[in-house]
């Protein structure tokens, strides 16, 4: 019997000792009408077909060097981060309610929290939200609680749509309402609205969903001037080259939240990664989600445990700052070792390959016939190319080249049809970037 | 002193940062980050995952949280580069495999929950608990009932309950269980009217006892046109038996970390996925997995529902545990699934058994047993003022994880105790023992228990301190 | 037994109120109220000039494993606020009825009628 240990002896013995003969007389107080005998599921497996049905179904996933971002970005991991991260010491571990039991996991989320706060120049972060979007929305909420009474956030048009998508979801339960704020067409960055109406923050993406960098120092100072929070959505990673928000334009952005996956996160297909979300001290009692402290024992030991429960939903039930429980944990994990692994500089080392990648491959694919570059801002490592056919064709006809070339603006009602967001990592080599510009010269020849 | 990852530090030269980026942009003060060397990180880690219990390590009775073993099988399988390696935005020609395997999940769950159809997007339970009272708002607004505000939720339900429901945007109202672990019909049906949207319930309870009248309970909420809600961490007790569609739920979450086995990994990641009724299909949080009649795989998006109540995260949820829990439930198969809840009752109704010969005192004696079941030591309390917190402390010096204590909130001095299917019952009899030598502590020397642990990495921690100084970040 | 001082009145959500004069009263809450909530790291109380109500919540209690919200026991207007529980929140831990009061509300001489003697308040504090 797979992962039961019992043996008919031992469940003989003790079905006798709970005084039954057979183990459905176990479930004698559930009426026998809501009893069902057998469900529609397939024989069970050994280990050896399991595993080869399923490496049959890994392959049939087309292997493609990966030119797509969009808020989830192939980077190297150091094989150590998952040789560590994967024991089971960690792995197999719950939630570090237990303290003394978990001091393990509570000094890596501590670590973790000092590395974010270091990347994000604010004081407090906690230990992880389900992603970046979701983590978005817990920072809306967050942000109307502190500013208490407003009813709506301003969403730049230029964020990632998946994460608007997002907001309109989990902000429409409670009739929150979202304002747009328009991006400039021919730059692709954010017009500064005209007045703030009832709204609570403001979010500012860096980069935007374009790619582009936006000019953050100035619209974090219009939030303040109109009394809102600045709300900082930024990559991690880029983070180790970009102006932390902390100190964005003169008082510094209120709150960073972005997508985690960035450090150490595998791609698998869209999940799991992990939300960050950092704030001020000041508004630590409003933050979602868990939070670790290093505190002593009884006898004066250094030690960690978690903190300002009484924040979380099982102490405040239906006023917690947030229903979060299970968070993305042995994310967090994984990621506090990446960081280390790569250091500071390795980090900003990561940052520079990834920009310098992508102004090569920028500049290469401007170079084939009938492409253009709509946009001429500052980037980090996304850009936007414009083809002469539908970008969603050129992408299919890539796939055949073995390229996951990059993503339709048009999937996202963005831009025209020809537009193809493009990400370069340092994952790619000349060549790499070489052969892109071959096989998209030859899909436009023949398209 | 620990040893903080801060202390590792090598000097490393300045990286040149790029010139075509304007300097207003770029960071402006140093990253401040640590440069340790590859061997000091491996150790660093490798010694702190040394101070955690986990499964792997010890035998972890922590009720409501199902901490069985997590098959090492299906860890190796989502780390296949083929499944590791994809990127979410590849096009569905380019993921046919993947979408094969969630497709697969989503009908081998319908058929375990007796519902119509499911949703894997939700990332944990609580977020399934959202997207659960989220649908159940939407179906009353597209039946034009505006007015149902109301959402019952037993006071013994876990706090994610009440405050998923607040999150979406319902009036909470808390019922009462009776002594025997039921609800209080009484109280249910006072509050049974046009403005009740629905119910959330646990079954078996949080008490450790199945609500016997769940029929009735789901008869008389239909009949004030409300909605069901299972919360789904139970699972486990009923798995491949008693399927809550039948029960009259209309809508579920179920924690694939629990019941399906995916690690949790010292707090997430998890995974929620929910299950609904035909009624409900049309609500469902997007994506969905859906096969064409010539067998292709696609995600359906807001084109093909849209009445979805929308998306919960950015892609397509956490798929690196759905893939784990597809090769759980796969291994298992028809017969493996109701082995779960047979042995895990077993083991339950053993160790509630055994406990109470050595003198503990069952919360309700005169019930049957779960997955899981409640100690209350207030006997203890009164005796010496030993308390639940105490017990659980003492238990970490034998090398055995701590049960749940003071959850559920109305057992004063409770521990929850679910052993799980996946434990021998040596494991179980050697904590019979060590629970018996600790009560006997606790008769005898309390003051044992109450300076425990003795032999972890630290005792006690000091939690006021800790929220007063709030030192929660640092290594300067 | 948690200390109950004859001179205060009591309000049944566990505050304590002492009559300073001239329509003055300082608030605080009771050492029941502390014993239950256990170490307390935050305090949450309404600011100068504020209007309170009668059994209307007017502030937060946190402590490392509860959340209480705190009740005004009389309706007027704080006129001032112990600051230094910001910093110290132990002190309703340790002196609840000396450095630990919580604010200080100017009232009509009929504000706390419905308040309790010491030997009511002692009834509710033991069950
Ligand atoms: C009874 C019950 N309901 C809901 C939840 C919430 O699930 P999750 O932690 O996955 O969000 C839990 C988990 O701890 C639980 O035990």
């Amino acid at each position: 019997m797979p992962y039961i240990a019992h043996d008919a002896a031992e469940t003989a013995a003790m079905l006798a000792a709970v005084g039954v003969e057979r183990l459905d007389q176990l479930f004698d107080e559930i009426p026998p009408v809501l009893q069902v005998q057998d469900m529609a599921l397939p024989e069970g497996l050994s280990e050896m077909a399991l595993q080869r049905e399923l490496e049959g179904r890994a392959l049939a996933n087309a292997p493609l060097r990966c030119f797509a971002g969009g808020g989830a970005y192939a980077h190297h991991i150091p094989a150590i981060v998952w040789e560590i991260a994967g024991r089971g010491e960690f792995y197999s571990a719950y939630t570090p309610y237990q303290a003394e039991a978990s001091q393990g996991t509570l000094q890596v989320i501590y670590e973790y929290q000092s590395f974010i706060t270091r990347l994000t120049g604010l004081e407090v972060s906690n230990a992880s939200l389900y992603d970046g979007a979701s983590g978005l929305a817990e920072a809306c909420l967050m942000a109307l609680r502190i500013q208490g009474g407003d009813k709506s956030i301003l969403v730049p048009e230029n964020l990632l749509p998946g994460w608007r998508r997002v907001l309109d979801s989990v902000l429409g339960l409670q009739d929150i309402r979202l304002v747009s704020v328009p991006y400039d067409r021919a730059t692709g960055t954010l017009i500064l609205p005209a007045d703030a109406g009832d709204a609570a923050a403001l979010i500012i993406p860096q980069s935007n969903a374009l790619g582009l960098l936006e000019p953050v120092d100035a619209l974090t100072d219009w939030a303040h001037a109109h009394g809102l929070l600045a709300i900082a959505v930024v990559n991690p990673l880029a983070l180790a080259l970009l102006k932390a928000p902390g100190v964005w334009g003169t008082q510094g952005a209120d709150m960073a939240v972005g997508e985690g996956q960035p450090l150490g996160i595998p791609l698998s297909g869209g999940g799991p990664y992990f939300g960050f979300l950092a704030c001020r001290k000041a508004q630590v009692r409003q933050l979602p989600g868990r939070l670790v402290a290093k505190t002593v024992d009884g006898q004066g030991r250094e030690g960690f445990c978690l903190t300002l429960q009484a924040r979380e939903q099982h102490i405040r039930r239906g006023k917690a700052t947030s229903n979060i429980c299970t968070n993305q944990g042995l994310m967090v994990t994984a990621a506090t070792i990446h960081m280390a692994a790569l250091g500071g500089y390795g980090l900003q080392q990561t940052a520079v390959l990834c920009h310098e990648r992508a102004v090569r491959l920028r500049e290469l694919l401007a170079g084939v016939p009938g492409v253009s570059l709509p946009y001429g801002g500052a980037f980090f490592h996304e850009f936007v190319v414009r083809l002469p056919h539908a970008a969603v064709a050129v992408r299919d006809a890539l796939l055949g080249y073995g390229l996951l070339a990059g993503l339709p603006l048009s999937d996202w009602g963005m831009g025209e049809a020809g537009d193809l967001l493009v990400c370069a990592t340092e994952l790619l080599e000349e060549a790499d970037l070489l052969a892109y510009r071959g096989a998209l010269t030859s899909v436009l020849e023949t398209l | 002193m620990s040893d903080s990852i801060f202390d590792h530090d090598h000097h490393v030269p300045a990286v040149a940062l790029p010139s075509d980026i304007p300097a207003a942009l770029l960071r402006k003060t140093p990253l401040n980050l640590p440069n340790p060397a590859e061997l000091e990180v491996l150790r660093h880690y490798t010694r702190l995952s040394q101070k955690n219990f986990s499964i792997d390590t010890q035998f972890y009775p922590l009720g409501s949280c199902t901490m069985k073993y997590n098959p090492r099988i299906a860890h190796t399988m989502a780390a296949l580069p083929g499944f590791a390696r994809l990127h979410p935005d590849t096009p569905a020609q380019g993921m046919q495999g993947l979408l094969q395997v969630l497709w697969e999940l989503q009908e081998w769950l319908a058929a375990t929950t007796g519902m119509a159809a499911v949703s894997l997007t939700p990332a944990a339970g609580a977020q399934g608990e959202l997207a659960g009272v989220a649908m159940i708002r939407a179906y009353h607004a597209a039946h034009g009932d505006h007015g149902r505000r109301k959402m019952l939720i037993p006071t013994a339900a876990h706090g994610t309950n009440p405050a998923s429901a607040q999150m979406a945007g319902f009036d909470v109202v808390e019922i009462p269980n009776l002594a025997d672990g039921d609800l209080d019909m009484a109280f249910l049906d006072q509050h049974l009217g046009p403005d009740i949207a629905g119910i959330m319930l646990t079954n078996p309870s949080t008490l450790g006892v199945f609500e016997r009248r769940i029929t009735e309970i789901a008869a008389r909420v239909h009949g004030a046109g409300g909605l069901l809600y299972y919360d789904g961490a139970n699972l486990n007790a009923i798995l491949g038996r008693v399927r809550p569609g039948q029960m009259g739920f209309d809508a579920m979450h179920l924690n694939l970390h629990k019941t399906f086995a995916t690690p949790h990994g010292g707090g997430g990641p998890g995974a929620g996925a929910v299950a609904v009724q035909e009624r409900l299909r049309p609500f469902l949080p997007l994506p969905v997995v859906a096969r064409e009649a010539a067998g292709a795989l696609r995600w359906l998006d807001e084109g093909d529902l849209p009445r979805s109540i929308g998306r919960l995260s950015a892609h397509g949820g956490n798929i690196g545990v759905l893939l784990r829990a597809h090769a759980y439930l796969r291994r298992l198969g028809r017969a493996g699934v109701g082995r779960v809840s047979a042995y895990a009752a077993l083991n339950a109704n053993y160790l509630l058994r055994e406990l109470q010969r050595v003198g503990y005192q069952a919360a309700f004696p005169e019930r049957r047993a779960s997955h899981e079941f409640i100690l209350s030591v207030s006997d203890l309390q009164k005796a010496t003022g030993i308390r639940a917190l105490d017990v659980a402390k003492r238990l970490l010096d034998f090398g055995i994880h701590a049960p749940t204590v003071y959850f559920p909130q109305l057992v004063p001095e409770c521990l929850l105790i679910e052993p799980t299917e996946t434990e021998s019952k040596a494991t179980l009899d050697r904590f019979v023992t060590v629970m018996a030598q600790i009560r006997r502590e606790a008769l005898e020397q309390p003051e044992l228990l109450r300076e425990a642990p003795h032999h972890l990495p630290v005792g006690r921690l000091d939690e006021a301190l800790a929220a007063r100084r709030l030192d929660v970040a640092g290594g300067l | 037994m948690s200390k109950i001082p004859e001179t205060l009145r009591y309000s049944d959500t566990h505050e304590w109120v002492e009559d300073l004069g001239g329509g003055r009263y300082r608030v605080g809450i009771t050492d029941h109220a502390q014993e239950l909530l256990g170490d307390l790291v935050f305090v949450e109380a309404p600011e100068a000039d504020k209007a309170i109500r009668a059994g209307a919540v007017c502030g937060v209690l946190e402590s490392v494993k509860a959340a209480a919200d705190l009740y005004a026991p009389l309706d007027g207007t704080v006129v001032e606020r112990n600051d230094g529980l910001g910093d110290n929140p132990q002190w309703l831990n340790e002196d609840p009825y000396g450095q630990g009061w919580i604010m200080v509300v100017e009232a009509d001489a009929s504000a706390g009628d419905g308040l309790m003697d010491a030997a009511a308040y002692a009834k509710i504090a033991e069950v």
